[in-house]
């Protein structure tokens, strides 16, 4: 995994709340076995007419947006299914942080799998990076893992809340299972001990 | 005297592996299942760094969602990805030694209704997939969630998942249902209550004296729809009726060991007292049968209203609704019995069990699907299918203008032939309404079984209680 610690970049507005993950990558695009290669078709449906044109004024068609490394959006980002699909997605794409009022259990999980920074923040946060973000190219924001912050495009710098194990894994790249494996004795214990009490199990 | 506990954190406690001191925790995990979509990622990457699965034994792979609903299907998958990715399950499942229940095999079909029919399914286990429905588990009163595939590689390789405790919430619904009121427009009737964020960093317990009157097919059906309401998981405690349903499948527990288990599993139950964080209360004998009229599952309303105005809502939901009735092809004041349908769709692990189909045989009864629709019965699973054949169900809803489909996810999400074509509206007994879901710019109004019957009869949008 990419290692996550300082960005700066553009910021696209998708005030739409409840954007859910066949949004974000529809059902067709599932069938690969890859995890790359996905960004051009996030968002497809949004995104894209039928004959493969671009819908105009979908924000990342948009001149100032193309490049977008950020997305501010409406509450509830990423509800629906388990697709890790979604943030691959955004990977590919260029996203690195998505910021919004709350995002769908599952999504969020993922998206700190693949060096994505989902950042929780409340409305009037969020109503005023739309804002920034609103602005277009002007709108860089500069994300701090390390300090907690993002600073707006006027210099101004709220922080926001990580957790601190995951956060831990962000700034570093961390491989989970790799992790996880060294607690092998301990995996071990557990499973002596529950095959004594639940033996059927 | 301990302090009281829910039902999660009984089961959460008997499965810490390792807690640090941020909470952070290593939960061992009983059950996985593992489906050909989102696993042939996780696979390759065991094998890339020379890892191997630690449990094969307490993992299942089953082919569902995008297995073709026709037989040709065994003379092989049309659609190269989609036989590709069946092929990398299949060689995945040999290699590393997992049991597999493989298209042509009769008790392949929706891993979600596998699960429970072969025994795989029991109280108080940890059970994760690659799916959001994986909730439908919790009926049993398994702790079972949905899991991106960096976590299903993570399982594969060491049968835990790295969590942090969710919150409790209670959802109690008491009363009595009326006649054609049924598990799913409680389901529905939650999320209409809470949205679909109002479970986020929950557990549900579903509880309360309707909840208890449901058969196992009920319950599977309300915990199944958990994640829509943003719940991590949704659990019912178990009780006689869970036991006898999980009694002398192929998996269970035998002889002494099924005494042992059930001396265990009659512990799984929240105690008095225990703490909830939050409490949603449903009058049972309140809740109508109900659809939903936009893109969200939690827009949904009684048969009985009419499509609402975006002025009708607050916040970021007034564009969100304005965007669903476009989307949708509605005009706010349209009475829902008036709009008219062109698909049915009954099956998916909502609603795919024999107890739906044997609802919509009785909704049909001397009926017959309204000319002109498209009406299609998928069974959750090739044993359902031939229950329902067995029984004579399957003869009737020919006979009544319904196709009759093999085993898989089928239109639910539309990633196999099973689609909506553009425009085309669809009264579906499935748990997504999201635009696209079932098809490109197809239109889906979720409902029960007994109501997708209704509209099948009518041509619309139907209150089954003016059938009964």
């Amino acid at each position: 995994m990419d290692r996550f610690t300082k960005l700066t970049g553009v910021a696209a507005p998708m005030p739409l709340v409840n954007i859910d993950t066949d949004m974000i990558i529809p059902k067709q695009f599932l069938k690969t076995i890859k995890r790359t290669g996905l960004g051009v078709n996030l968002f497809d449906e949004m995104r894209y007419n039928r004959d493969g044109s671009e819908i105009a004024d979908f924000v990342l068609n948009r001149p100032q947006y193309r490049n977008a490394q950020i997305l501010v959006a409406g509450d509830n980002f990423g509800t629906g299914s388990s697709r890790e699909h979604a943030p691959w997605a955004l990977l590919d794409f260029g996203i690195r942080v998505v910021i919004s009022t709350s995002f769908a259990d599952i999504f969020y999980n993922n998206c700190f799998k693949n060096g994505i920074l989902p950042i929780v923040l409340p409305q009037e946060e969020v109503d005023k990076l739309m804002d920034d973000a609103e602005r277009g190219a002007n709108a860089v924001l500069t994300v701090d893992l390390e300090s907690q912050t993002i600073t707006g495009p006027d210099g101004g710098s709220i922080g926001f809340d990580v957790d601190p194990f995951r956060k831990h894994c962000l700034l570093n790249g961390l491989d989970d299972i790799g992790l996880t494996l060294a607690e092998a004795p301990a995996i071990d214990a557990f499973e002596a001990k529950a095959a004594a009490a639940r033996p059927w199990a | 005297m301990s302090t009281p506990r829910t039902l999660y954190d009984k089961i959460w406690d008997d499965h810490v592996v390792r807690e640090a001191e941020d909470g952070t925790t290593h939960l061992y995990i009983d059950r996985h299942l593992v489906h050909e979509v989102t696993s042939p990622q996780a696979f390759e990457g065991l094998r890339l760094a020379g890892r191997t699965v630690r449990a094969p034994e307490k993992t299942v792979a089953v082919p569902d969602h995008n297995v073709p609903t026709d037989p040709t299907r065994l003379e092989g998958i049309e659609d190269e990805q989609s036989r590709i990715q069946v092929e990398a399950l299949r060689r995945n499942a040999r290699d590393f030694g997992i049991e597999m229940y493989d298209i042509d095999d009769h008790r392949q079909g929706i891993v979600h209704i596998v699960g429970p029919e072969q025994g795989w399914t029991q109280p108080g286990m940890t059970i994760v997939c690659g799916d959001s429905h994986t909730a439908t588990h919790g009926a049993f009163g398994a702790l079972a969630h949905g899991i991106g595939t960096s976590e299903v590689e993570h399982v594969l390789a060491t049968q835990t998942l790295i969590q942090k405790k969710s919150k409790n919430m209670l959802v109690e619904v008491d009363g009595d249902l009326a006649p054609g009121v049924t598990a799913k427009d409680i389901t529905l009737s939650v999320i209409g209550k809470t949205g679909t964020a109002g479970g986020t960093g929950h557990v549900i317990e579903y509880a309360g004296s309707a909840i208890r009157s449901l058969s196992m097919e009920g319950r599977m059906t309300v915990c199944n729809m958990a994640i829509e309401g943003g719940a991590r998981a949704g659990l019912i405690a178990p009780d006689d009726k869970t036991f006898d349903y999980v009694k002398g499948r192929p998996h269970a527990p035998k002889g002494a060991m099924w005494e042992a288990a059930m001396t265990y599993w009659k512990t799984l139950h929240s105690d008095d007292g225990a703490h909830f964080d939050t409490t949603v209360r449903l009058d049972a004998a309140e809740i109508a049968p109900v659809v939903t009229w936009g893109t969200s599952p939690e827009d949904v309303l009684p048969i009985t209203g009419v499509v609402p105005s975006p002025e009708d809502f607050a916040g970021g939901k007034v564009d969100a609704a304005r965007r669903s009735l476009d989307y949708m092809g509605l005009a706010p004041g349209t009475p829902l019995r008036e709009v008219e349908i062109d698909t049915v769709f009954i099956g998916s692990c909502t609603n795919g069990r024999i107890e739906d189909l044997r609802e919509v045989a009785r909704i049909m009864e001397g009926k017959r699907v309204k000319e002109g629709l498209r009406a299609m019965i998928v069974p959750g699973s090739g044993l359902v299918r031939l229950q329902a054949e067995e029984e004579g169900i399957a003869a009737k809803l020919q006979e009544a203008g319904f196709e009759w489909r093999m085993a898989g996810c089928s239109m639910c999400l539309g990633m196999n032939p099973d689609q909506l074509a553009p425009g085309e509206r669809c009264a579906s007994t499935s748990n997504r309404n999201f635009e696209g879901r079932q098809g490109y710019k197809g239109r889906t109004h979720l409902m029960s079984p007994a109501m997708a019957a209704a509209a099948a009869i009518t041509g619309r949008l139907t209150d089954v209680r003016d059938l009964l």
